[in-house]
């Protein structure tokens, strides 16, 4: 897969794989990523990875971006490593009393036990970190639960809600406004103190949701 | 040995910060950092200290402290501002001492909107990853600063006073350079021309995360909506109705939203210091243009701190 490399005035290359959602786009960018990490070029600054796109944020008193795609061509034509071995976690969901648990299953026509029996039966991949610190966007929800977002967010949705929107799912990290639909609580804290793991996990992760008891 | 500064009264947005958190954007997390970098950078030079020490970034809503405990010196750079210590009136660039029952008061003054105040010491403060940077959307970091507050500042120490040279690339920009994209793709050829000889204005939506301006609108072309991905400080990134937008030091790392151009990173920091309702204008530059330009003015401001620190000593 040949990417588009788009400059960012002194700062960054854009690494374009597809102008649209494309799982094979979104496993090149985790490859590329995973290279780049093991295989740094005199400059480099950080990485990004996204569902199409790796943005590779670089020092310009030390590189250009004419060096760093010559760089990262180097890594795409070595045949970069496409085979991933991400981590699987487990999260602890409790579906009791969440604010659209009702709403969602109104929408959906499921049960609300069978929102949450849906819900737990996929298997999700970290597609990507946004909008907020630890925001992790779970791509794999079923077709059954893809709603679109509320017209309006609503304010002050606790951290550790677990929310769904556009075929994606999100546990929060902050008590934020969201326009997603909140269908429960993880009490797990994906923010951790631990200064040598801050995040629980990473970008290719696999991530399964188990009821509480 | 510490000194202590009690904050009397302090705007919204006056946060502690430091050199930021580079490097996290992967993991949702900005940089942050002071809105003008070179700012913090200064005042910190003025004093000895290591350019990315702990701060004070002072919002148009303005500081004032009360020494509860000195003697301090403290460096203040960045902006025109209204600077006094109880009656007496300094320049807005300066080193001051502050004795026991000293207030220093910082205010909007003919111009800019952000300063950093350095100290000569240490500021504790809680860090989060590493950084006492404040992310304004969570609070993580150092965090606001507010009336009552008491600021705590280990191995205090005292140096000359007198004023710090404002150079004229501190002074707010209006012609900003950027590199087109990357989603330039996105637009017409006709919008492309109308970012880069129109002028546009600041508005009074202006935060830490960004600036919105006004002016003619970019529309993005239908139907070209992007995938979610990486953004830099510096994006204009164009809202479905053309609106656009300059994203700064605590800007979202994603988003859907097509960026017409970026701003080059130095003038993000003087651009931080234009008022809202002021008139800006977009140059492009080549992707070459914005290395050499960067590291000339690089060296520049290098060189610059070097003489601060020279006469420093």
């Amino acid at each position: 897969m040949t990417p588009r490399f788009l400059p960012v005035a002194d700062l960054a290359l854009m690494v374009e794989f597809a102008s649209a959602l494309d799982p094979a786009a979104h496993a090149a960018v985790l490859a590329l990523d995973r290279a780049l990490a093991a295989n740094p070029f005199p400059g480099f600054a950080e990485a990004v990875p996204a569902f199409v796109t790796l943005l590779v944020a670089f020092d310009a008193q030390v590189t250009t971006h004419a060096a760093v795609e010559t760089h990262l061509k180097t890594l795409l034509s070595a045949g970069i490593e496409t085979v991933l071995s991400p981590e699987t976690h487990i999260l602890p969901i409790s579906y009791d009393n969440a604010a659209d648990l009702q709403e969602v299953s109104a929408r959906t026509g499921l049960s609300p036990q069978a929102v949450a029996q849906c819900h737990q039966s996929a298997t999700y991949e970290v597609a990507m970190y946004g909008f907020a610190p630890g925001y992790a966007y779970l791509s794999g929800l079923p077709d059954a639960l893809r709603l679109d977002r509320k017209p309006v967010p609503i304010r002050n949705v606790p951290a550790g809600s677990v929310i769904i929107a556009g075929g994606m799912c999100l546990v929060t990290t902050l008590t934020m406004p969201t326009g997603w639909w909140i269908i429960g609580h993880c009490p797990t804290r994906i923010l951790t103190n631990d200064p040598d793991r801050p995040f629980l996990f990473n970008v290719g992760d696999q991530l399964r949701f188990q009821a509480l008891a | 040995m510490t000194a202590e500064l009690q904050i009397l009264a302090a705007g919204p947005h006056v946060t502690l910060q430091d050199a930021g958190r580079p490097g996290l954007m992967r993991f949702g997390v900005p940089a942050s950092g002071p809105m003008d970098r070179k700012a913090l950078a200064i005042a910190n030079t003025a004093l000895g200290n290591p350019t990315g020490a702990t701060g004070i970034e002072v919002s148009p809503g303005g500081l004032s402290l009360l020494c509860r405990k000195g003697p301090l010196t403290v460096a203040i750079a960045g902006g025109g501002h209204l600077v006094t210590r109880n009656t007496d009136r300094f320049g807005s660039w300066a080193t001051l001492t502050l004795n026991s029952g000293d207030q220093l008061s910082v205010r909007p003054g003919p111009w800019g909107n952000w300063c950093c105040i350095a100290v000569a010491g240490q500021i504790q403060s809680r860090t989060w990853l590493k950084s006492a940077s404040t992310h304004a959307l969570s609070g993580l970091g150092g965090g606001a600063l507010s009336a009552g507050m008491t600021l705590t500042i280990t191995n205090p120490g005292t140096c000359a006073e007198g004023p710090i040279p404002c150079p004229v690339w501190a002074r707010p920009r209006n012609r900003l350079l950027v590199t087109l994209g990357p989603q330039d793709a996105n637009f017409s050829a006709e919008t492309l021309g109308t970012l880069l000889t129109s002028p546009f204005r600041l508005t009074a939506s202006f935060d830490r995360m960004g600036l919105r301006l006004s002016g003619p609108p970019l529309p993005p072309e239908a139907a070209l909506g992007i995938p979610s991905q990486g953004i830099t400080r510096g994006a204009v990134q164009v809202s479905g109705e053309g609106t656009a937008t300059i994203l700064m030091a605590d800007h979202q790392t994603t988003g859907g939203y097509p960026k017409i151009a970026t701003v080059l990173s130095d003038d993000t920091d003087a651009l931080a210091q234009l008022r809202p309702g002021a008139g800006l204008a977009f140059a492009a530059v080549s992707a070459e243009t914005a290395i050499s330009l960067s590291r000339t003015r690089s060296l520049a401001f290098s060189a610059f701190l070097a003489r601060l620190s020279a006469g420093a000593r």
